[in-house]
């Protein structure tokens, strides 16, 4: 039995101590919103927050997250930065097929709390974890800057 | 991949009989007087809208949503013509139900080959004004008015501008006893009030919080978690495994043995992936187990020595590019390639003795339901299709292995299951877009004139797998393998198109974004390039005579120059490169600019691209899949291959199958030539198209080496340096 604190709420999960977080929050808690894409940190889709920091959650393991302050796509709209990355992305409008956008914005996220104002090389460099396939990066790097402006 | 050419005319004729079928046909007077009898009925005059009398408008979605936006533009054409705000409507994915769905481009519902827009242009604008004109009819018939003297907007109906009104929901009832209409007038592009304006899509607020549920995302009550993996070989069979260790994993549930795969279930994922891990397989390889790329490429090679089908014969090519000043000839190769959606294979089915529900994306869904059924052995009308969201498509869910594949092993099951392909069985499950083997000749005379072109593709024919009825010229030819080579924006005095069939051992080929023309594209506009070079000619000058009287592939590539500062001196190793296309029924010019460093590493700069499809019907999704299109097609030219050694696929995950990441995507920008009177054209695909020749010829402005072989970025460059 695990106790795990997934936006601010406390959960126990009797699951094995090398379960990912990812699995957790998909298939115990029913939060879907976190995205399975690759399995092995190669995609960015499972982006949570950990403590604040994006990390991914398809290799975190459910006992190296105990303790720890796990934030989701589902609640990342109530801190600042989330909701304006929100904001932004919809005035943007930089969303295809959408799968991959969670982690984006938690990725983004994480970077407007450590970097307010983030340059160019900023967004490189917090965001180049993140796949997009159907290639909205123009748009999120627009919408990044458009978030840290508002 | 459409089973029409796509000319002005029949366009024109499908939209039309489309439009009168559904019209006439939808609403047989019995069923008509039986639903307005009933109180309440709802008002559904086609099977595109239904309105309750509660005010619920309801637009029922033909095409599937990928992430191209066609909820939102398929809505914007009802809503236009209905008279309601994108605010004021839901959507939701149509049943399967051929009759009333039906893509006349490809001749079944489905959604691909950038037809869903084209193919609803005439249609939902003709479904919206008639339910609008059958509301005003009933308002008018309660006022006893003329109904020229009742104005509808947002969804009421008003006696004059400023009269008093009546909501769509309280006409609905009386409305649905009328008689539907069969002629309806259309707004003039002129009096368009959301078509052609940028609207917010309806699916991205979902999509930005987490809520939007993909088929990924299901969740069913008493639903459990499988993960499959099939045979490695494609026609290998599954010959142990340990189901005991297996099983002895917490949380595992259920093992199930196929003949060519095992399914582990469990309470979660990860009980079911440590399950299949722990149940290591072992397989029998079957009649492919020697399969390697270079057998499949020689193969082709061999293939390519015969004349195969000819698609396209005009004047005496062989004669005028042997009596040219100069003659140029290549071959140009594409590989295999497999799409890698974001979101992963998965299927969430229940099967009982009385019926199914299945729960998937699918651009199919008739087939979706169809290969429940053949599985299950229950009648297709037992299965119910619950379509979902996409987390990305390309093609790959026009295809219904896997819910085949998912039927086998759910009908084992008293529960619903959602099983889950792993992003490495993802990639080498997949079924692969064809291998390209194309060799191409030309003449150019003292002038730098094409006098000759001759381009012969040798690949497998994906038509004649997925759809035998859309094959051409008696069974022949598949006309997808020469979509893009045989229409070009060009004038080529003499020309020849052949297409020959080699069908790899031990693979199944499928459709990919952007499909012939990604493919032929690249080996045009590359050669085109190539022979500009040879006559000492700038390549957007080249192309500006070989299109000289095509006056829309002019206006893009034009603007695309001009907005690109075409011409405009660039640093030593920087390069741009233009390619210039007829597809889709739109014409697309694109400018990339690159740099290539002295150990041969590409750089993707900014690329301008200028678009001419007709009417535009959300000019902001225009630009996001022209961008985003773009973007994939370079990913692709850039890194995408799959290989094959002894009869298994050896990419199998992000790392060694790569896309553009953020700090490698070049800056993209759309420029739009207004033409609301021409044909409508697709969009979903043409920025792929246009990808790999652009970057081909920017690679070789930059530095000297021409490029016929994708991908790009795995050494060719830095083999030997810049030349």
């Amino acid at each position: 039995m695990f106790e795990l604190n997934v936006n601010g709420q406390s959960h126990q999960v009797d699951v094995p101590a090398d379960m990912p977080v990812l699995w957790v929050l998909r298939d115990v808690l029913g939060m879907t919103g976190t995205k399975f894409g690759c399995g092995i940190a190669q995609c960015g889709a499972c982006t949570v927050h950990a403590d604040g920091d994006a990390v991914r959650s398809c290799l975190l393991t459910v006992a190296d997250a105990v303790g720890r302050q796990i934030t989701t796509i589902e609640a990342i709209g109530g801190t600042p930065e989330g909701a304006r990355v929100q904001k932004a992305w919809l005035d943007l409008e930089v969303v295809q097929c959408g799968y991959c956008q969670s982690g984006q914005i938690m990725s983004a996220a994480a970077l407007l709390k450590r970097a307010p104002k983030p340059t160019d090389t900023d967004i490189d460099d917090a965001m180049s974890g993140n796949i997009c396939r159907c290639g909205t990066y123009v748009r999120i790097r627009q919408a990044i800057h458009a978030a840290a402006e508002a | 991949m459409t089973y029409m050419a796509p000319t002005r005319r029949n366009f024109l004729k499908v939209g039309a009989a489309l439009g009168g079928g559904l019209i006439v046909g939808l609403r047989m007077p019995g069923n008509a007087r039986a639903e307005a009898a009933e109180a309440n009925a709802p008002f559904a005059p086609n099977a595109f809208i239904r309105i309750t009398p509660d005010g619920k408008i309801t637009f029922i979605m033909s095409h599937t949503e990928v992430g191209q936006g066609i909820y939102t533009s398929a809505s914007m054409l009802l809503a236009e013509e209905l008279e309601v705000g994108l605010d004021q409507i839901e959507v939701e994915p149509a049943p399967p139900n051929v009759a009333l769905y039906i893509d006349p481009n490809l001749g079944e519902q489905a959604t691909g080959g950038s037809t869903s827009t084209i193919a609803g242009w005439g249609p939902l604008r003709i479904a919206g004004a008639t339910a609008r004109t059958m509301l005003v009819q009933a308002a008018a018939q309660k006022w006893r008015v003329d109904p020229a003297t009742c104005v509808a907007a947002r969804g009421v109906v008003r006696r004059g501008a400023n009269g008093g009104g009546l909501t769509y929901g309280q006409l609905a009832t009386a409305a649905a006893a009328l008689p539907v209409p069969k002629d309806v007038a259309l707004k003039p592009p002129s009096a368009f009030t959301l078509i052609g304006t940028p609207q917010k899509r309806l699916d991205t607020p979902g999509k930005v919080n987490g809520s939007l549920q993909f088929g990924m995302d299901v969740q069913i009550p008493g639903m459990k978690i499988g993960t499959v993996a099939a045979c490695p070989v494609r026609g290998g069979t599954l010959r142990q495994i340990d189901e005991e260790a297996a099983r002895a994993v917490p949380g595992v549930i259920d093992v199930v043995k196929l003949d060519d795969a095992v399914a582990v279930i469990g309470d979660h994922y990860w009980a079911a992936i440590t399950g299949l891990r722990a149940a290591a397989a072992q397989w029998h390889d079957g009649p492919h187990g020697g399969v390697s790329t270079a057998g499949i490429i020689d193969a082709l090679k061999q293939a390519s020595d015969s004349d195969g089908f000819t698609a396209l014969k005009r004047g005496d090519p062989h004669a005028a590019i042997a009596g040219a000043a100069k003659s140029l000839e290549a071959v140009y190769e594409l590989p295999f390639l497999s799409h890698a959606p974001m979101e992963p294979i998965n299927t969430t089915l229940h099967v009982r003795p009385d019926g199914a529900d299945l729960w998937v994306g699918t651009q199919v869904p008739p087939r979706a339901q169809a290969a429940v059924a053949k599985n299950t052995g229950l009648k297709p009308e037992q299965v119910t299709v619950h379509n979902q969201y996409m987390g990305g498509a390309f093609g790959r869910r026009l295809d219904v292995d896997s819910i085949e594949q998912a039927a086998r092993i759910a009908k084992n099951l008293s529960y619903p299951v959602k099983l889950i392909w792993s992003r490495e069985e993802d990639i080498t499950q997949d079924l692969l877009r064809p291998y390209y083997y194309d060799r191409v000749a030309a003449g150019l005379d003292a002038d730098g004139k094409i006098v000759g072109w001759t381009h012969r593709t040798t690949c497998s024919w994906v038509m004649a797998r997925w759809a035998p009825p859309g094959m051409k010229e008696g069974g022949k030819l598949d006309p997808d393998t020469v979509e893009g080579a045989m229409e070009t924006p060009y004038d080529f005095p003499a020309q020849l198109n052949q297409t020959v069939r080699s069908e790899p051992d031990g693979v199944i080929t499928a459709w990919w974004r952007g499909v012939g023309p990604t493919h032929n594209i690249f080996v045009v506009e590359g050669f085109v390039d190539e022979l500009a070079a040879e006559a000492g000619i700038d390549p957007v000058d080249f192309r500006r005579r070989l299109a000289a009287r095509n006056p829309r592939a002019l206006g893009v590539l034009n603007l695309a120059a001009e907005k690109s500062g075409w011409g405009r001196k660039l640093p030593k190793g920087t390069g741009r490169g233009v390619s210039l296309q007829f597809a889709f029924n739109s014409y697309v010019a694109t400018v990339l600019e690159v740099s290539v460093s002295d150990r041969g590493e590409v750089a993707l700069h900014q690329a301008h691209v200028a678009a001419d499809v007709g009417p535009v019907v959300n000019p902001d999704t225009l630009r996001a899949q022209l961008q985003g299109g773009l973007i994939f097609g370079l990913s692709m030219a850039m890194f995408n291959e799959i290989t094959h050694a002894n009869g298994r696929v050896l990419q199998s995950n992000f790392h060694d199958y790569r896309v553009l990441r953020m700090n490698e995507a070049p800056d993209v920008t759309v420029h739009i030539v207004d033409n609301p009177t021409a044909p409508i054209g697709g969009v979903g695909e043409a920025g792929t198209a246009s990808a790999s020749a652009a970057l081909a010829n920017a690679i070789f402005a930059a530095s000297g080496r021409r490029l016929r072989r994708i991908p790009f970025a795995t050494g060719q460059l830095a083999e030997t340096g810049r030349s």
